[in-house]
Parts: structure tokens; sequence; C-alpha cells
């Protein structure tokens, strides 16, 4: 019914704060988030694109199944009261689960990301002692 | 059938930016992105729903596959629209100034 209006909300909260973060790393100088791994703001980014693309692949399908329409109040089950108790029993357990459900998979990429950039640190750190010359 | 649609892009569209890496040129990251989101939304949709409701997992007909060829065709156009904006071989600035 309107299920992807939850990943929507936290897209538009993450997207919010990406920006915020973008604007921070650039004042303090990117330099040293780099080192340490990849910058916030890259991070969230994954995890934006994954929300704005899964959001606006679902809204298509709702259009497609006419639970959308492009004219007010654009969501179908809105026009009948009956329906607007499911729709708001549907966005908070399928609409909540699938916002969860994406930003646990964000969490172990970064997580993922994170280990093997540790992993990585050591032999930058060596390599420029190794090479001589 | 929209999910296999859409979670076959995802796996496509993943290898070819794998091939492709590290070098992102052409935003296959965005795209793959994109795919991954999707499939996982319906991916949970479909698992709730078959629990709650019973019947089929998946919607095999005519009407769901043109579906999925909808939403592979909307994702294609925004990853375009994104790429052209971007204009990472400079083909519309090149073409602006001539």
């Amino acid at each position: 019914m309107a299920c992807f209006l939850v990943p929507m909300g936290e897209a538009i909260v993450t997207t919010v704060v990406q920006k915020a973060m973008e604007k921070k790393e650039r004042k303090i100088g990117g330099e040293g988030t780099i080192k340490a791994g990849l910058s916030w703001s890259r991070r969230l980014s994954w995890l934006n694109k994954m929300l704005w693309g899964g959001t606006a692949l679902l809204a298509l399908e709702h259009v497609w199944h006419g639970e959308v329409v492009p004219w007010p109040p654009f969501l179908t089950a809105m026009e009948n009261p009956a329906e607007i108790g499911p729709m708001l029993h549907e966005m908070a357990t399928i609409g909540v689960a699938m916002a969860i459900t994406v930003t646990v998979v964000w969490g172990i990429m970064v997580l993922v990301t994170e280990l093997r950039a540790r992993a990585a640190m050591p032999k930058v750190k060596e390599s420029p002692a190794g090479g001589g010359a | 059938m929209w999910l296999i649609m859409t979670a076959l892009a995802a796996v496509i569209a993943t290898a070819i930016w794998y091939v492709k890496s590290p070098e992102d040129k052409y935003k296959l990251g965005l795209l793959s992105l994109f795919f991954w989101g999707a499939t996982l939304m319906w991916l949970v949709d479909h698992v709730m729903a078959y629990m709650t409701e019973g019947g089929q997992f998946l919607e095999i007909n005519l009407d769901a596959t043109l579906l999925g060829v909808a939403i592979i065709v909307l994702a294609l156009f925004v990853w375009e629209i994104v790429l052209l904006i971007s204009d990472p071989k400079g083909v519309l600035k090149k073409a602006l100034k001539n």
C-alpha cells in the first residue's frame, strides 16, 4: 500500500546527514579520514543509493498496481477511511522491516570494508621501509 | 517475478562493476546498489506476505514479467540520467562547445 514511504523517510534523513558529513569532512580536510579507511560520507552514500533506488523502484510497482496515483491524496488507500488503518499497519511492519534490512546489510558492508582497510594498514606502513633505495 | 528479475539485474550489474573496478567511471556501483536496495525491499515484502497471508511466494505471469521489465528500464533510465549529468567522458561538454 505505502510501505516504501518508510525507507523513503530514512533516505531523506540519511541524505541530509551525508551532506552535513561532507561539509564537515571538507572543513577538516578529508586527508585524515581517507587514511583511516573510507570517509563516513562515502559510506553513507552507499546506504542512500540503496534506499533511494529501492524507493524509486517500489514506487513504480505501487503505481503499476494502482496503489499510488498522480493526483491527491496520491495513495488510493487514503480515499477509503477503512483502508487507512491497514495501510499504517503495513508501513509499521513491512516498511520498517524493509528499512531495517537495508540498513543491516549496509552495516555489514561497512564492517567488512572497515576490517579489510584495517588489515591492509600495517602493509602500507611497512612498504616504505621495505622499498629502500 | 519482478523480484527474480531485479535480483538478476543486481547480480549482473555487480559482476560488471567488479570486472571494471577499481575504476567506476560509468557509475556501475550506483546501478548495482539501486538494484540491490530494491531486491532487499521486495524480498522482505515477499517473505512477510508469504508468512502472514500464505499463497504463492512468486507471482509468475505476464503482468508480473512486464512489471519486472518496466522496473529494469526505470533503473537504467535513472542511471543514464545520472551518467549524462556527470558526463565522465566529456561527450556532452565537447558537443556543447562545438
